[in-house]
């Protein structure tokens, strides 16, 4: 009995007996051999998702690998209630950032989250590098490397997808996992685009599939997951799903889609335009949610196992010019940050012209945000003239609002033809340092800025965040409420706040459901969530895990180089006035120390 | 006896969530889509929606024709009941279902039959699926 409660008190946890989910799938593409190893020591400690990921890449991610050489490694991993609950339907990839050398974080929904825990895994581990292009299709946890050399230098992603879809069996159960031709060219910012319209978008894991010569990865299976308590299952089940169908802060993702924010954002100016010359953009409404839902939806599609679906597709009819009565329709993902990046950054306000812009990205499979923010800063440092035609031999004249310039400069980032697009393929803060003007490349970390000039919780968040996101700590969040209650923020409320909110999110991070649900999955939830399958954890456990993965990752971080006394504020980002009004870089520099004293205190 | 039958209205509203299949895998108490009878897929990539692979209820159901140990008895109201006793996974079930209906379950290596209970009805939240009643 005492070694019982021993157990218990140590961390009350037990992954139940049958869970597949401790399974790792090692996969090295160097010698084409793959293993699998029982790993219940990381899910019973960590969970799974961010938590796990972040372990096995300090396990496999040597200190100062190349993150495009064959010792970065490249981690998928689901979380217990993939597969089990509604909105859990995101897997984590971890790897090193070839973008800020240091972590590499992205999630992304579609059906991975699903097809890897389907496939009796917990995680997935690919080392090494192919000599020739491949990919990978992995069944039940059984893996088989694929000729993809034909697929090398397709030109378009879409049509990738098409040939392994058609190649591969288990219909409606798989992921397919691919990168275009950014990712092959080593863009720093390229993506991995997961059943056509989600991605696993920031930090350029599209990238190390391309230096590894990975082409695509496809997972599928048919294991079923037991849980502890049928009854009890059943009726959370229900309980979640009834809340994920009828709540009102789910209801927008379902109606007008992520876009819903264009409009009241521009309304308060905080919607990043120019370059963020202004923060707001005169006619937005016709890029607006609202307009686009009413002119151009032409489907919406959901993620797997959620019932929302927050996934608008756009249909656009065009004519072939020389041929009449040729159409072709296109169907292509809308959503706020793409409307951002490569709408409001580069004053786009025709429909039609953004969407053929979001399309070219999507065909070359590049980050959306990152290629915006990189394009509207080569459109500012041109008019500055910076940067020379004779010196850099042609370079396509950028213009504000002009579509078609920057369709032609999306596939010169991809070609690189010149040093120009050699420095722009790189990112923001490297074009920038390159030719000057830094003072207006919008960076954080490293990582190209996301569409909210809010306030100053915002930029806080970009800075302190470990994947310099927005999603991070959700900042912008934060910024909203503290205008609605009046209350004046310090830089040691908004510092703790966003730690909070970051070390909660590692929780909903293992899981894996996607940050939409986080109404829903409030503390309480997830732990009777976890209980019905088996899983044993108080909600101080739960916070003390949070906390311990968010060090982790800033360990990797640091031990990356990363340092947060050097980071850069943008200037630009205290010139342009907030719905907070002008920014102050003391109050940033404060809350900024603030936060990474609280991550400093961590392990103490 | 009522007899039910599953059908689908209209897959145009179908958006692909697999809520359906989640709930029909639920039926046993497991999570996974390892028990489901219903199969939501694309119909060629997202962009072009999605296609219901479910029991129609056969009146004179080739699944049940092909059966070699007659382990598939007419349903009444239309499809088939298996008797998973006499099943020996053989597979022509699935081969003979001319819109591929007849979904497999890997652990128990037998098919698994839509025996039309609505579960997924109710777990569709767009209205994509509907069973009617007769008597």
């Amino acid at each position: 009995m005492p070694l019982r409660r021993a157990r218990t008190l140590e961390r009350c946890i037990t992954v139940i007996e049958r869970d597949p989910i401790q399974k790792v799938l090692y996969v090295d593409l160097t010698r084409r051999r793959f293993w699998i190893e029982e790993r219940a020591d990381l899910f019973e400690k960590y969970i799974g998702g961010s938590g796990v990921a972040i372990k096995l890449l300090l396990e496999e991610c040597r200190k100062g690998a190349d993150p495009l050489g064959p010792d970065n490694p490249i981690i998928f991993a689901a979380g217990p209630l993939n597969c089990i609950f509604p909105m859990a339907s995101k897997t984590v990839a971890m790897f090193k950032s070839p973008l800020t050398g240091n972590l590499g974080e992205s999630h992304a929904g579609g059906r991975s989250g699903i097809a890897l825990r389907s496939a009796g895994l917990g995680a997935l581990v690919i080392k090494g590098a192919s000599d020739i292009p491949i990919y990978l299709s992995i069944h039940d946890g059984k893996v088989s490397f694929r000729d993809a050399r034909v697929l090398w230098g397709m030109r378009s992603s879409y049509t990738v997808g098409r040939v392994i879809r058609e190649r591969e069996s288990s219909a409606g159960l798989r992921t397919i996992m691919r990168i275009g031709r950014a990712g092959e060219n080593l863009v720093r910012y390229a993506c991995v685009i997961t059943e056509t319209y989600r991605h696993f978008g920031r930090l350029g894991l599209g990238a190390v599939f391309g230096s590894k010569k990975l082409k695509a990865v496809t997972i599928a299976g048919t294991n079923n997951i037991q849980v502890r308590d049928i009854k009890e299952y059943k009726q959370l089940y229900q309980e979640i799903f009834t809340l994920e169908t009828t709540a009102p802060a789910l209801k927008k993702y379902h109606d007008i889609g992520t876009p819903m924010n264009l409009i009241p954002l521009n309304k308060i100016q905080a919607l990043p335009a120019y370059n963020l010359k202004q923060a707001s953009l005169d006619k937005v409404e016709a890029i607006s949610g609202e307009n686009l839902a009413k002119n151009y939806l032409g489907r919406r599609v959901s993620c797997g196992h959620c019932p929302v679906s927050c996934i608008h597709l756009a249909a656009l009819r065009e004519p072939y010019e020389k041929e009449p009565y040729f159409y072709k329709t296109t169907m292509i993902s809308y959503d706020y940050e793409p409307i951002y990046a490569l709408g409001t950054m580069l004053g786009i306000t025709s429909p039609e012209g953004l969407l053929k812009l979001i399309d070219e990205v999507e065909v070359a499979g590049l980050d959306a945000m990152s290629c915006g923010v990189a394009l509207a800063w080569a459109t500012e440092a041109q008019e500055n003239g910076l940067i020379s035609n004779k010196a850099e031999g042609t370079i396509t004249q950028l213009k504000w609002g002009d579509y078609n310039a920057y369709i032609k400069a999306v596939n010169y980032i991809v070609e690189q033809p010149n040093e120009f697009y050699k420095a722009l393929a790189q990112g923001v803060e490297y074009a920038a340092a390159k030719y000057g003007s830094l003072e207006y490349a919008l960076a954080f970390g490293g990582n190209e800025m996301p569409g909210y000039h809010t306030g100053p919780a915002a930029h806080i968040g970009y800075l302190t965040g470990a994947r310099h996101s927005h999603l991070d700590s959700a900042g912008y969040s934060l910024d909203q409420k503290l205008l609605a209650s009046k209350v004046s923020p310090t830089p040691s409320s908004v510092a703790d706040t966003l730690f909070e909110e970051e070390a909660w999110r590692q929780i909903l991070s293992t899981l894996v459901v996607c940050f939409f649900s986080r109404e829903i999955y409030k503390p309480e939830v997830v732990q009777k969530a976890l209980k019905v399958i088996g899983w044993d954890l108080s909600l101080d456990n739960l916070k003390s895990i949070g906390y311990e993965i968010l060090a982790l990752k800033h360990e990797f971080k640091r031990r990356e180089g990363f340092n947060a006394e050097t980071l850069r504020i943008p200037k630009r980002i205290l010139e342009t006035p907030t719905p907070h009004g002008k920014l102050d870089g003391m109050f940033i520099k404060d809350a900024v120390a603030k936060y990474f004293n609280r991550v400093q205190s961590i392990k103490a | 006896m009522v007899k039910t039958r599953l059908s689908v209205v209209d897959v145009n509203l179908c958006v692909g969530c697999q809520c359906c299949m989640f709930a029909c895998s639920r039926r046993f108490g497991a999570g996974g889509l390892s028990k489901t009878a219903i199969l939501i897929r694309s119909a060629g990539g997202i962009e072009r929606g999605f296609i219901v692979q479910v029991c129609r209820a056969c009146e004179d159901p080739p699944c049940a024709s092909v059966c070699p140990t007659d382990a598939l008895k007419l349903r009444s109201g239309g499809g088939v009941l298996l008797d998973a006793a006499k099943c020996i996974g053989c597979r022509l079930c699935v081969e003979a279902c001319t819109v591929e209906a007849v979904l497999w379950d890997s652990e128990s290596d037998k098919p698994m039959i839509c025996v039309h209970c609505g579960l997924c009805v109710q777990a569709c939240p767009y209205g994509v699926l509907e069973l009617s009643r007769g008597v």
